[in-house]
């Protein structure tokens, strides 16, 4: 006898092996599975911050003449500056000459083929889920995996060359490529933007570069992994993405750091530029230490990201999870220069424990035409405390332009706090701007009936929590987007248990 | 199968809020495979009497005792319950947004059943008997995918949650005014929904066991014409105060639940009404 399945029938069943993945064989593991450290003999800079410093890391990579120069403008300008206070952070102050500002395995960094690379090395990134070996490694995304201060190894490099995209360290491009750099590093985000930018420009060590030509769409996801392995170093990497009119490229960055009792600095900027009709979707999928359940240790992360929409119809997308880190503050933005240009914000923020996160993002329209999308999710759990923060300014040019925002928290505790602060700018009458909020709260006769159906608690949390972000989960690739939602789930059972 | 004896309940005490004492020695008796109906006039306790069966955290029991399946219900927390047989069908269910009813259904047919049966939950069978009984219920199969109760009308509601009775399976199954708010045709539909599952008739080879006990909370008569119970109790001012059978229903619906106190007029005082307004009219 045959029968023939209808479609309603295949759809249940293929829901059914996509219930399986996710709730029936969840991850056991409670703890923090990235808290190891590696052992490694490195080659450091001792702690302390000043011009000598400076000096130092250009000699360690052989820097040309305009980063030298580059670089000390910032440490003036940096000096100059003050720690921003505005955020709704609380965090004792931070040492800036007890950090090490250079710190990498002791290892020749030209590396042509992965057998090189130190076993130790090659084993960590294994542990963390990235086999960098050429038989191991993930067939459909290039890794770039940097290690402290300096990049290891980037897979897929040699692939990519030869259809013109450019995908290495950024040590690599200011050596190589000094032109491309030198025209684009600090034009999106000038050294004067903030403290931690002037600090960023001052001693970054490694970080992305990205160049996608003409008209070319990447075939393959471009990926960065940053490691924080060393106790008293920080994290200061760049990262540059230039995409020429008509291409479009995926970008992931994904990071975690040791357990150390001790708080870590990871100040970043990140740069991208968007050509005419080019599109750039940056994720990331935030995992830094985070602390401990008293709230001790834990990385801070202060980012600077901004994405600039030159050419028309140009975009810009970021999609951010942040799950990790004792204090966050990043606010990715949009700079809409060209005519009907495009730029969107997508963001999951979840603070457990003692974790605070001030996030959100900036659009700035001055073109006709433009647009300009946030979703922005915000969960609060423990004693913990999340904040979003979002400018939405239309210049005096930016004739038709829309934006639609829409910031949503939930709040699971009763000690736990969210927050929302948008601020709007308009200057053009022909403008439309929408704002939606909302703060919700898990309630007592949802859990009960989620109880009633013989559900736990931690499961029916996880399961609103997980709904709750699904609209965002929808814009990371395909292939994170399970992995974000597992350690969700996670993150939600640690804060519970 | 159920015993209630003397069960006293009060509402929690929160903050300054002065506790309620709502039920006041409820007795109960129902064995496996019977029906009973318990009625009353609003605020007479029904819908407490379930919550506080199922365990609901608003609730204190503070005297009696309640056994379900030879297990003393008060200890036992509201999932344990649910794992235990006990279902709850709620009076107004709750829109939970993000979740989808199917994924729902799923979760609460693993936690019932405690294994987390992959091969069920993957297989072409448990497809099948969703999509039987969503046939069953007359319902749209494109719930299955749209959040938890968000949107739905008051009738689909209802027909979700006697989805949820059915897919999860339980031993007694407790439906709070499931008729409310319903058209004609749909509490047909329910009703028979009810009646195949109660009887057990279509999926012989996942419940072996025997036919399901229930309690229906209701108002109206018309539920009885169409599910007939083997008793009927009737609430008021959180006591069991009568029960009897089906005809016990039939009076009570013609007369009015005053008519047990003796106190009231039952329907007879909404005709002296009528006529007292047909005469106001004739004057004017």
């Amino acid at each position: 006898m045959t029968t023939f399945l209808d479609h309603k029938q295949i759809d249940l069943v293929r829901q059914g092996c996509r219930f399986t993945e996710r709730c029936v064989k969840p991850l056991r593991d409670n703890t923090y599975k990235y808290g190891f450290a590696t052992v490694i003999e490195s080659d450091e800079i001792k702690s302390g911050l000043d011009l000598e410093t400076l000096k130092l890391i250009s000699e360690k990579k052989n820097e040309s003449g305009f980063i030298i120069e580059f670089r000390e403008r910032s440490f003036k300008k940096w000096q100059s500056l003050k720690d921003p206070a505005w955020a709704e952070l609380k965090y004792p102050p931070i040492d800036y000459q007890a950090i090490k500002y250079y710190s990498s395995p002791k290892q020749q960094p030209k590396l042509n083929s992965m057998d090189e690379v130190d076993p130790e090395l090659r084993d960590t990134f294994e542990k963390l889920g990235i086999p960098l070996n050429e038989q191991k490694r993930l067939s459909n995304v290039a890794v770039d995996a940097v290690f402290d201060s300096v990049s290891i190894f980037t897979t897929f490099k040699r692939e990519l060359l030869k259809l013109g995209i450019i995908f290495c360290s950024i040590s690599e491009a200011i050596e190589k490529y000094p032109q491309l750099v030198k025209k684009y590093l600090g034009s999106v985000v000038p050294i004067t933007d903030n403290y931690f930018v002037a600090l960023n420009s001052a001693v970054f060590t490694d970080g992305s570069f990205a160049y996608i030509p003409k008209n070319l769409q990447s075939p393959i996801e471009l990926s960065t992994y940053f490691r924080i392995n060393n106790e008293q170093s920080g994290q200061f990497e760049r990262t540059l993405i230039i995409a020429e009119p008509g291409s479009s490229i995926s970008y992931l960055e994904g990071c975690t750091a040791p357990k150390y009792d001790s708080n870590q600095l990871h100040a970043a900027v990140v740069e991208l530029v968007s050509h005419e009709g080019a599109n750039i979707r940056y994720s990331t999928v935030q995992n830094w230490y985070a602390g401990d359940k008293k709230g001790k240790g834990g990385v801070y992360n202060f980012v600077t990201k901004r994405g600039l929409c030159l050419g028309k119809e140009s975009k810009i997308s970021w999609t951010q999870v942040e799950t990790g880190s004792a204090v966050t503050w990043k606010y990715p933005s949009c700079l809409l220069m060209g005519d009907s240009s495009q730029g969107e914000f997508y963001s999951v923020a979840l603070t457990t424990n003692y974790q605070q996160a001030d996030t959100g993002t900036k659009m700035i329209h001055i073109g006709k035409n433009t647009k300009s999308r946030i979703l922005s999710k915000g969960i609060s759990g423990g004693h913990s405390k999340n904040t979003y923060r979002g400018l939405i300014q239309f210049g005096r040019k930016a004739a038709q332009a829309v934006s639609y925002s829409q910031c949503d928290s939930l709040l699971l505790a009763h000690q736990s706090e969210a927050k929302t602060f948008p601020y709007i700018n308009v200057r053009n009458s022909t403008a439309r701007v929408e704002h939606e909020a909302s703060i919700s709260r898990i309630g007592e006769e949802q859990i009960f009936y989620f109880h009633q159906r013989g559900i736990p608690e931690e499961d029916a949390i996880k399961l609103i929590v997980n709904g709750f972000c699904q609209e965002v989960f929808r814009k990371l690739p395909m292939e994170f987007a399970l992995e974000a939602e597992k350690l969700l789930d996670l993150k939600v059972e640690k804060s519970i248990t | 199968m159920l015993e209630i004896k003397n069960l006293t309940a009060t509402t929690a005490q929160e903050g300054k809020r002065q506790v309620a004492l709502i039920l006041k020695g409820v007795n109960l008796n129902l064995q496996k495979g019977e029906i009973q109906i318990v009625m009353g006039s609003n605020g007479s306790g029904k819908s407490t009497l379930a919550k506080v069966l199922a365990g609901h955290p608003a609730y204190n029991m503070i005297h009696g005792t309640v056994r379900f399946r030879e297990e003393k219900l008060i200890r036992c927390l509201p999932e344990t319950r649910a794992r235990l047989g006990l279902f709850l069908g709620f009076q107004y269910p709750m829109e939970v947004g993000g979740v989808s009813n199917q994924d729902f259904l799923r979760l609460a047919y693993h936690s019932r059943y405690k294994k987390k049966d992959e091969v069920l939950n993957t297989s072409l069978r448990f497809a099948n008997r969703i999509l039987n009984y969503v046939k069953i219920l007359d319902m749209n199969s494109s719930f299955l995918p749209r959040p938890l109760n968000q949107g739905f009308s008051g009738g689909e509601k209802k027909k979700n949650e006697i989805l949820q009775m059915a897919i999860t399976g339980c031993e007694l199954a407790i439906l709070d005014e499931i008729d409310s708010g319903l058209d004609v045709d749909a509490l047909k539909t329910l009703s028979k929904t009810i009646l195949i599952y109660q009887l057990d008739s279509l999926f012989k080879t996942y419940f072996l066991q025997t036919t399901k006990s229930l309690i229906l909370i209701t108002h109206y008569q018309r539920l009885l014409e169409y599910i007939r119970p083997d008793r009927i109790q009737v609430m008021k001012e959180g006591k069991i105060v009568c029960s009897g059978k089906y005809n016990l229903g039939v009076v009570v619906d013609r007369k009015g639940y005053d008519w047990l106190s003796g106190t009231g007029l039952g329907s007879s005082l909404i005709e002296d009404l009528n006529k007292m307004k047909l005469n106001l009219l004739k004057t004017k």
